[in-house]
């Protein structure tokens, strides 16, 4: 099933999530984060979709104060394929957790928590995954500035050219 | 009659275990010897591998992806490149294929030697772990007189390779298959058949398939519990489709299907597929050609994103790169295959014994640099 | 026989009368003297043979004595020399919160079993501290004793992984200690007596005028009792296949995680005397002890002597191929071979010997 099709049983059922825009993308398929768990619902036990593998959860730092999260979905069944794209805002960025429909969800989620600072809605086990908990700070967001020392150790700059 | 339930026991395994297959945490709550809970803890070895991407060029990237696997050093390179070359729409030439699936696959049955070697070692085997490492020895040294590395090698560049191949290199590489052919019966024998081995593992650790596709595991686990997915025939890239190969899949010959010793008998068997491998693309190999050709001046893909998954020894190794036209990448995400299987290790592990823990956490293959990045 | 030869030695050198008891403690003490170095001996030699065993059988050199500063000698000879020194002049470290006394005592119960049991092994048809005259059932009950050196040290090392080796060590010297001990008893039914040189004179002469009268060509029970007692007896010296108790990959160290230097050598001498202990009662119980395999031929004390080593030698080295062959057994694998396959076999095989020697006449 290609990606039109899909966009097109999306559209039918949750209209209102789907991001409309002049020319729709071919390959992802841009969504709103109200109704993301039921959509993710849909998208797995619908017998012509049927995406029982979530392969990739990838934080963005888009530049206007946006945050992405692209989901990249697979099925084992049909052996199609769609991305999913969410965007919020950097001031409250929050997205529905789909960590209890694909378990894998659960760790992708914690790190893209970890790097950017998207809390979750209904994860089971919010907290950080790389770093130590009580690090401060999104690290992977381009406005990052790493603290000054943790724990008393000095903590030392991201360096950004060659120095 | 009742159980009787002592106390809770919360032990930790880590971060420094003579087992653990890296810095590795786990935190284990048991009720005498059987776990009633697994928490593991990463992040040991974070070394800040997607932030320096955004301040890199896409050159530069190449040693920086060796280092996560550090295992399987040649199939990140080629995870990343092919990625990069296909968003820039880079043909590279026969020549340049082959040398990349002769270096995959070497690199690939390294890796399993040594997953194999330490998972005999957790289970007590101390012989066939030093065995395997003998013959890793040899490909280690063919990769040193290609590229002067042991182990992390920076040997595939985007549009072609670092060095060509050096003279006499096809006859090595005969001879050490030639060599290498007997020694798998002889670690069949030494270990995966030993009675004692089956006991500990057969039945171990069960990982159902539905259970295995949910949690995001890939590669030989998955394949273990009887799930034909190999990306190298499924979503064929590079010049694979004109090899043939078999795919092993777990049978559950010993025990249940995909228990521990079904996760060791894929490996084994793959092994054996990519020897095939190797001498399928030794045997089409051009002399001619220069495998610097295809590589472009400057590396600007245009803008654009791309997934793209190739098949590393551990698993679907994913690169998902987004490209804003100038030399560095904005994003790059490394979706690494042992990251998913520890995640599903609370799955597997819960209810087992903490040796069963040890024998599950051996049989997964996990490497932490790829986790921690 | 050694210690009476000393009473009676000590009592005409000074004139108390061979009944003080003073007499009998110097005697004891002075007996002790060889077995202390025996011991230390089969360490050494011990320890250079394992390192030398496991490296070949690893496709590796081991130890060669080469490199900079002082050599340990050609093919590394001395390198049991140079780690015993280094044991000696590491610091003593107790962990703040063990229980220091018992952290202290537990090394030298754990010497103290081999050590006694040592004094009823007959190395030679006149060497051999007191023939009692209860010989092997004095040293099966006696070999119990390192059980509770375990447990202490598991207990006092304050350390959840010394504490599960500990356990688990305990749970198995003691499960093991039943078909060892049950499969002894089809030797003393043949022999009829507990005295190791009664057993030992049993097996003299020759089955068809070909093999040597040993008990474990005698009748196929006692054949298969042999292997029961070395599976047994492989088991209660804590090797692999049986070394939970100090499984590496998995507890650190088991029960001797926090035991550093000279301590920790306790453990390891005491370890490799026990495997000393199981293989000489295995050769004298169903190898013939001092005897040589022609019999009649090269019987002499010296070569006594010889015969006897070079049993307990190549029993001790099969030890060694089993470490390095086999992978580990679980706990509760390891308990089901004891309870369910090893104990009912040692009871159909002292069935089998009874049925046998009636049978026999």
């Amino acid at each position: 099933m290609n990606p039109e099709n899909i966009l097109n049983i999306l559209r039918e059922r949750f209209p209102r999530s789907v991001v409309e825009m002049e020319e729709m993308p071919d390959n992802y398929i841009p969504l709103l984060p109200d109704n993301w768990f039921e959509i993710a619902t849909l998208l797995q036990e619908n017998p012509d979709l049927q995406f029982d593998s979530l392969q990739c959860v990838t934080g963005i730092d888009l530049a206007e104060d946006l945050l992405e999260v692209r989901y990249n979905l697979h099925s084992m069944v049909h052996l199609h394929k769609i991305e999913i794209r969410i965007s919020v805002p950097k001031d409250k960025p929050k997205i529905p957790s789909v960590e209890k429909i694909w378990r894998v969800g659960d760790w992708f989620e914690r790190e893209t928590y970890d790097m950017y600072g998207i809390v979750f809605d209904g994860h089971r086990d919010h907290r950080r995954i790389l770093l130590p908990d009580d690090w401060e700070g999104w690290p992977l967001r381009k406005d990052y500035e790493t603290q000054e020392t943790y724990h008393g150790i000095v903590v030392p700059k991201v360096k950004e050219e060659w120095e | 009659m009742g159980i009787v339930h002592g106390e809770e026991m919360v032990l930790n395994i880590g971060p420094q275990h003579p087992s653990t297959h890296g810095v590795l945490r786990l935190k284990v709550h048991t009720d005498g010897e059987v776990v009633s809970k697994i928490i593991p803890y990463i992040g040991y070895l974070h070394r800040c591998f997607e932030k320096h991407c955004e301040n890199l060029s896409y050159e530069q990237i190449i040693p920086f992806t060796d280092r996560c696997d550090y295992i399987g050093s040649m199939n990140n390179n080629f995870g990343y490149v092919v990625a990069v070359e296909e968003m820039m729409d880079i043909q590279v030439s026969e020549k340049v294929e082959h040398i990349r699936v002769i270096m995959a696959e070497l690199n690939r049955i390294a890796s399993h030697l040594l997953a194999l070697g330490t998972f005999g070692m957790d289970v007590g085997a101390f012989t066939p772990f030093l065995y395997m490492f003998r013959d890793r020895e040899r490909i280690l040294d063919l990769f040193e007189i290609t590229c002067g590395a042991r182990l992390l090698y920076n040997y595939m560049w985007v549009g072609g390779l670092s060095h060509d191949l050096p003279v006499g290199f096809v006859e090595k590489v005969y001879k050490f298959l030639d060599y290498f052919e007997p020694q798998l019966k002889e670690y069949n024998d030494l270990l995966m058949y030993n009675k004692i081995f089956i006991e500990r593992t057969a039945d171990v650790g069960v990982l159902p398939p539905e259970v295995a596709v949910n949690y995001g595991v890939t590669g030989p686990n998955l394949r273990a519990s009887g799930i034909k997915w190999d990306l190298r025939k499924n979503e064929s890239y590079s010049i694979y489709d004109s090899f043939s190969f078999e795919v092993p899949v777990g049978k559950g010959q010993m025990g249940t299907i995909g228990d521990c010793w079904d996760r060791y008998w894929v490996r084994a068997e793959e092994m054996k597929e990519s020897i095939g491998i190797v001498r399928q693309a030794l045997k089409t190999l051009p002399v001619e050609g220069d495998v610097h050709e295809a590589m472009p001046k400057k590396i600007r893909p245009p803008k654009g994103s791309i997934y793209k998954r190739t098949e590393s020894p551990r698993g679907d190794l994913g690169f998902y790169i987004i490209s804003d036209g100038s030399p560095s990448p904005t994003r790059v995400k490394l979706r690494s295959p042992a990251f998913t299987a520890l995640g599903a290790l609370s799955a597997i592990a819960e209810g087992w014994m903490i040796s069963d823990v040890i024998a599950i956490l051996g049989s997964l293959d996990i490497v932490l640099g790829e986790i921690d990045r | 026989m050694v210690v009476d030869q000393l009473i009676e030695w000590l009592g005409s050198l000074l004139s108390w009368g061979p009944g003080s008891p003073l007499i009998f403690l110097t005697a004891v003490l002075i007996a002790g003297i060889p077995i202390f170095l025996l011991m230390a001996i089969n360490a050494l030699v011990s320890v250079y043979a394992e390192l030398k065993i496991s490296a070949f059988m690893q496709d590796r050199v081991g130890p060669m004595g080469q490199g900079p500063g002082l050599h340990a000698g050609k093919w590394g000879v001395l390198q049991t020399l140079a780690d015993a020194l280094k044991l000696l002049s590491k610091e003593d470290i107790i962990p703040e919160f063990a229980d220091r006394k018992l952290f202290i005592i537990a090394p030298f119960v754990i010497f103290i079993a081999p050590f006694i049991a040592l004094a009823a092994l007959p190395f030679n048809q006149n060497l051999l501290i007191s023939d009692l005259n209860i010989g092997v059932f004095y040293i099966l009950a006696v070999g119990s004793i390192g059980v509770i050196g375990i447990i202490l040290a598991g207990w006092s090392s304050n350390n959840k992984w010394s504490l599960f080796g500990a356990m688990r060590s305990a749970a198995q010297i003691v499960s093991y200690e039943i078909p060892v001990g049950l499969s002894i008893v089809s030797v003393i039914m043949l022999t009829g007596t507990l005295s190791m040189q009664g057993i030992i004179s049993y097996q003299e002469g020759t089955i068809l005028g070909i093999l040597p009268n040993w008990i474990i060509f005698n009748n196929p029970f006692s054949f298969i009792a042999f292997f029961i007692f070395f599976i047994s007896g492989v088991a209660e010296v804590n090797r692999t296949p049986f070394d939970i108790p100090e499984a590496e990959s998995e507890l650190v160290a088991g029960f001797h995680t926090e035991y550093s230097g000279m301590r920790w050598s306790f453990f390891f001498l005491s370890e490799y005397a026990n495997m000393l202990i199981v293989s000489g009662v295995a050769a004298v119980g169903f190898l013939g002890g001092w005897h040589s395999p022609i019999s009649g031929f090269l019987e002499s004390p010296g070569w006594g002597l010889f015969w006897f080593f070079f049993k307990i030698g190549a029993l001790i080295f099969v030890m060694m191929w089993f470490r390095w062959t086999f992978p580990r057994l679980r706990v509760d694998q390891l308990m089901n071979i004891c309870w369910k396959v090893l104990i009912p076999i040692a009871l159909l095989n002292i069935f089998g010997v009874g049925i046998w020697t009636l049978l026999k006449g």
